[in-house]
């Protein structure tokens, strides 16, 4: 008890008092009242929770199940963490269209951020997973842009090209293009591994890695990325090239030698 | 060649009516020749003004081909290297690239414009019929080249003193050899080696990302991580002969998902190790799709399924991806328990 | 030293200092009487007369930008740490080629232009090869006496297609690097001898320290001393043979017509030079080409998708990515079936472009030089194995972009590949027998214009009701040039049995001739031109028809 009474003067103490009589309350309030009003709990948390499970039940839970179980038509989302409900939902992915072809496509979010993040604290209440990394993760402050080139090359750029302009995979799946994707997104969907892409979980490629190859990325595909050569020609290599270069190249020269080889208009016979 | 046995009415009768002279239709043919059509003046024949106009017209090109290359030297003079500028349909460019290559574009341009304008409209455009000449020569012409060789060839002896004719040969066939030899220099034989790789049993398996030795946990299911052997480094001598045949792709499977015995047998915990090299030609394959497991040829689009010994399921690979036997050592962490068992990468004619 | 002595110094006092200096060179070089012959050579004017001088100024351009790049170029494959002004690249390690290319197009003034015009120009200096080869091609100008001429144009497109690729491997970048790698698998697919030669080119194993000097000296050195040779070779026989000429009024077998060299041709022809580089210039200020800090440097453990070779190498790429794996494995020893197959069509492709003159020349028979240039409908069966071999050109380019169809009209990869395999064989048949229809259907239309006069769309009423539309007779140019053509009937076997009744012995390689004679020239390979009396018939008959 002395030790107890010490510390009554800690400034945070009252936070501590709060927080046990606001748990005590709660508790006492889940333990007497009626089931199926669990959730009328005054933290915010369990607010944005319980807004959360109302947004769920209407837009996601015909696919996922009334409890992130799953079904035949959609995965279960029990463990996979808040970080893959704001990548999928934010960029649109998810709720996915009734008939979809062999992957959903990136489109415009239907949800706002408020929403989502509403979404996402629900589902990251169903179990433990990957939160939603901060600004200090995925911003570019102390980047090694040169080391996330290398990263990117190794990891990424199998799939997604030296730039991050996309490419194919099998069966009409694809690997989206990277432009104008948030690095919030790109870092979460490393996290996460959306639909067919592998998950690049902390363990193996570290926060510091994560953060560098976004800044690469933005280095070579942002809004600023300078190509100094001229048209970028889709950032594609040597197909849009060739094809650049026979019809403006050998075009253009076709066109000059028609002007050339051409007769000069005659005078009128009078 | 010879066409002895057909008859030659195949060929079309020789046209060669009406050439030269102008004909005009006559009775026996009214597809004949009528020869040049006479010459009709331009504008600038009969007209002093239009051919003035010209004339001022290939001027102005010249000149602005003159102001241009002011502008190209000016502005490898004046423009920083690193300026990048913004145009409009383009978008972020190097400024120096951009006016370099405009300027200079504009200065090439308008002197061969000016030429051709210059030819178009002032130079004489008169038709003119030069006479062809047969290619081959005329009988007697070949009759002296032959008689000439002949001559030439029985006076050195070359078809009579037969020993030397073909010790000659001999020596010339031989020495060409010794240029072969040479080439011998370019590279050593092969042996063995595109047969062995720097994993040995003990070795770890180091992560790519972060230069540390993985452990069965770090890998998550669902994951991808690049692996090198333990002891290799970017700055290494060799590094890229090693690592082009040392490159290792880890992801876990659900063991009840691995179909093939072999290689459950060689994952530890369903962590398996396959060699990223594709077995057709050699790029690095890791297109890995975390569903369905297959892993993609960025290059060829040969398709491998994990989940069965890396079977090739599509595409143009001739066999299965290699599977590196792995476990842990005391530390926990995971090992090569010895070397691919057979070579990575594409086939090769004693691979077997 | 025989010259008059008055002579001389009336020369020397009165004639201008060029011609002079002309006097002097021709008692040493003897340039009058080449320049007799030569000064007003008649070129006929036809702008595809000129793709033979895009390739020949695009290949000179490439020469001079490519001499400016060896002065910055280091063609080694020492690892150095990137310190140079582009910033995604700091501290990488990488080749010294690849630093000295960075180097190039960030550091050097200029230096990037002129990677770039030297780039584009090789891009259009192939196209510019393929379409004057199938200029060539498709209006016959390759028989008699050009055939040596077509092999020296169709080797320089060889060449030029292996100059390019080792021309762009020299950076050592991901990409270009990634295309090394497969062609080092397709040299170890080689039977026998595959692991040597990759040995002995490598320097040992893959990718070795060598490769990029050993790729420099074939590039700037090796094959454009020989094509430079080839192309010298190519010019002097064009102006020996003369041009040839399309048909038409005052055109024949004998003549050449058109503009004299000096000075028509050499304002045209010499600003065409300008013209060409102008163009090239611009192309390099405004589009990027392979820009390799995007890339990155070459490790053979990292890759990128969507890499393609450029474009002149794109069919074989095509060849290798359509191909099923089959690999047969007997007695420890390895057939790669599936990477050598490609490697062989790839060659018989080619070898197909080179052997053909000699293959028509052959059915046909004909032994005389041909100077009238032939119109592609006016032979059909040549016209359609041209285009049979576009088709399966192009079908393979297709394969060979199998990832990019894919993801820019969302097809899947598989599906891709799959028509290709199908298209590869399918595509070329179609297109023969297509292209050979529309030949026959052009052909017919020109024996009705000549015979019924030109379609002028109007009609008119006649006295009696009838509507009729006024055909009007050709001109007596159009008329000849649309019967110059010379037309070949089928060669025969002839009687099998001679006059006594003996059987002759006919060779297979005659019967196959006459068969293919058949194919090129049978009843159902072209329509009978007009003949003089089946015209005069209809047009001394009454008015209309």
């Amino acid at each position: 008890m002395k030790k107890l009474s010490a510390r009554r003067r800690h400034p945070l103490a009252a936070v501590v008092v709060l927080l046990l009589a606001l748990a005590a309350t709660g508790g006492l309030y889940a333990a007497f009242a009626p089931a199926g009003k669990a959730q009328a709990d005054e933290s915010s948390q369990s607010l944005t929770i319980k807004e959360g499970k109302k947004l769920y039940e209407v837009g996601c839970a015909s696919c996922h199940g009334t409890g992130g179980q799953g079904s035949s038509d959609g995965p279960s989302l029990v463990g996979v963490g808040a970080a893959a409900v704001d990548f999928q939902v934010g960029t649109g992915r998810m709720p996915a269209a009734t008939s979809q072809g062999a992957q959903v496509p990136r489109k415009k979010p239907t949800y706002t951020q408020a929403q989502i993040d509403q979404l996402a604290a629900y589902v990251a209440s169903l179990g433990a997973g990957p939160s939603v990394p901060t600004k200090q993760q995925y911003g570019p402050d102390g980047a090694d842009i040169a080391k996330g080139g290398e990263l990117f090359r190794t990891n990424c750029a199998q799939c997604h090209n030296f730039t991050g302009k996309g490419g194919a995979l099998t069966k009409g799946k694809f690997a989206p293009t990277l432009e104008g994707v948030a690095p919030k997104h790109i870092y979460e969907a490393m996290q996460t591994g959306p639909q067919n892409m592998p998950s690049f979980p902390d363990t193996t490629m570290s926060e510091k890695n994560k953060k560098d190859i976004i800044a690469y990325l933005n280095a070579v595909n942002g809004d600023k990325t300078e190509n100094p050569g001229g048209l970028e020609l889709g950032g594609l290599g040597p197909v849009s090239e060739g094809l650049f270069g026979w019809i403006f190249g050998l075009g253009t020269l076709i066109a000059v030698a028609v002007w050339v080889a051409a007769r000069t208009a005659k005078a009128k016979k009078s | 060649m010879s066409s002895q046995d057909i008859p030659e009415e195949n060929l079309p009768a020789e046209q060669d009516h009406a050439h030269g002279a102008v004909a005009t239709a006559d009775e026996e043919n009214p597809f004949a020749d009528p020869g040049l059509p006479p010459h009709e003046h331009r504008i600038q024949d009969i007209d002093e003004r239009a051919a003035k106009r010209s004339e001022r017209a290939v001027a102005f090109l010249f000149t602005v081909s003159m102001l241009a290359t002011i502008g190209f030297i000016v502005s490898y003079l004046a423009i920083p290297n690193d300026k990048s500028i913004f145009v409009f349909p383009i978008g972020h460019l190097s400024a120096m690239n951009f006016a370099l290559g405009l300027t200079l574009g504009v200065a090439l341009f308008c002197i061969g414009a000016g030429a051709v304008h210059w030819a178009r409209t002032l130079m004489s455009d008169v038709e003119i019929a030069d006479d062809r000449h047969p290619i081959e020569a005329s009988p007697e012409v070949r009759a002296k080249v032959h008689a000439d060789f002949r001559q030439g060839a029985a006076e050195s002896g070359f078809g009579r003193r037969k020993l030397i004719r073909n010790t000659m040969f001999g020596a010339m066939a031989l020495v060409p050899l010794s240029g072969v030899m040479l080439l011998g220099g370019l590279g050593p034989a092969p042996k063995t080696k595109l047969r062995h790789t720097m994993w040995a049993k003990g070795k770890r398996l180091v992560n790519m990302n972060t230069g540390q030795p993985l452990r069965p946990e770090d890998v998550a299911v669902g994951s991808l991580t690049f692996a090198m052997p333990d002891g290799m480094s970017e700055h290494d001598e060799d590094f890229q002969n090693e690592i082009a045949k040392a490159a290792l792709m880890i992801v876990r499977l659900q063991p009840d998902d691995i179909k093939d015995k072999r290689e459950l047998d060689w994952s530890h915990q369903g962590v398996v190790a396959y060699s990223k090299i594709c077995t057709h030609v050699g790029c690095p394959i890791s297109l890995y799709e975390q569903q369905t497991h297959h892993v993609l040829c960025p290059c060829h689009q040969s398709t491998f399924d994990l989940t069965d010994g890396a079977r090739v399921i599509f595409g143009p690979a001739g066999h299965a991806l290699p599977q590196l036997r792995i476990g842990v050592d005391s530390e926990g962490y995971l090992q090569a328990l010895g070397d691919f068992e057979e070579p990575v990468g594409p086939a090769f004619w004693e691979r077997g | 030293m025989s010259t008059a002595p008055n002579e001389q110094s009336r020369s020397r006092g009165k004639a201008p200092a060029g011609e002079r200096v002309a006097d002097w060179a021709d008692g040493r070089l003897g340039i009058y009487s080449l320049a007799k012959a030569n000064m007003r050579k008649i070129f006929p004017d036809h702008w595809s007369f000129m793709l033979g001088e895009v390739c020949m100024y695009s290949f000179i351009i490439i020469i001079l930008t490519g001499v400016y790049l060896t002065l910055f170029f280091h063609p080694s494959m020492n690892e150095v740490e990137y310190h140079g002004s582009y910033v995604p690249m700091q501290g990488q390690l990488m080749s010294e080629a690849f630093n000295s290319t960075l180097h190039i197009s960030f550091d050097v003034r200029g230096g990037l232009l002129i990677r770039q015009i030297h780039h584009w120009g090789a891009v259009v200096f192939l196209a510019g090869m393929f379409v004057h080869m199938m200029r060539v091609f498709f209006t016959g100008a390759f028989r008699k006496p050009r055939e040596v001429n077509w092999l020296f144009g169709f080797l320089l497109f060889v060449l030029g297609m292996f100059t390019g690729f080792t021309g762009y491997s020299l950076p050592d970048d991901l990409l270009s690097g990634t295309g090394v790698r497969i062609a080092e698998g397709l040299v170890l697919s080689v039977p026998i001898v595959g692991t040597y030669i990759s040995f002995f080119l490598f320097g040992g194993e893959f990718p070795g320290h060598d490769f990029v000097a050993r790729f420099y000296s074939i590039h700037i050195l090796l094959l454009p001393g020989i094509m430079l040779g080839l192309m010298v070779a190519h010019l002097i026989l064009v102006f020996y043979h003369k041009h040839t000429q399309f048909a038409g009024p005052g055109k024949t077998e004998k003549n050449v017509v058109g503009m004299p060299l000096l000075p028509v041709y050499m304002a045209k022809a010499g600003g065409f030079f300008f013209l060409v580089f102008g163009v090239l210039a611009v192309l390099a200020a405004v589009a990027q080409i392979n820009p390799i800090w995007a890339m990155g440097p070459y490790r053979p453990d990292q890759v990128s998708t969507g890499a393609q070779p450029d474009w002149y190498m794109g069919f074989s790429e095509g060849f290798v990515r359509v191909m099923p794996g089959w690999e047969i494995n007997v007695a420890g020893h390895t057939l790669v079936l599936g990477v050598l197959i490609p490697l062989i069509v790839f060659g018989l492709m080619l070898v197909s472009i080179a052997v053909y003159p000699f293959i028509e020349s052959w059915i046909t028979g004909d032994k005389r030089e041909h100077h009238i240039l032939d119109r592609p409908r006016n032979a059909p069966t040549r016209t359609a194995l041209g285009v049979a071999w576009l088709t399966f050109f192009a079908m393979a380019m297709v394969g060979g972009g199998n990832d990019l169809w894919a993801t820019h009209f969302h097809l899947s990869v598989n599906s891709v590949t799959y028509f290709v395999r199908i298209f590869l064989f399918a595509g070329p048949v179609i297109a023969y027998i297509v292209t050979k229809r529309i030949c026959l259907g052009l052909q017919r239309r020109d024996r009705e214009k000549v015979l019924h006069g030109r379609e002028t769309g109007i009609i008119k009423r006649l006295p009696h009701g009838e509507f009729i539309e006024v055909h009007e007779p050709l001109s007596q140019e159009q008329l000849h040039t649309l019967t110059a053509h010379e037309q070949y009937t089928p060669a025969e076997i002839g009687p099998t049995v001679d006059e006594n009744g003996v059987e002759r012995k006919v060779p297979a390689s005659q019967k196959l001739r006459a068969k293919l004679s058949n194919a090129y020239y049978g009843e159902h390979a072209q329509i009978p031109k007009p003949r003089a009396e089946e015209y005069k018939e209809i047009t001394s008959g009454h008015g209309h028809h």
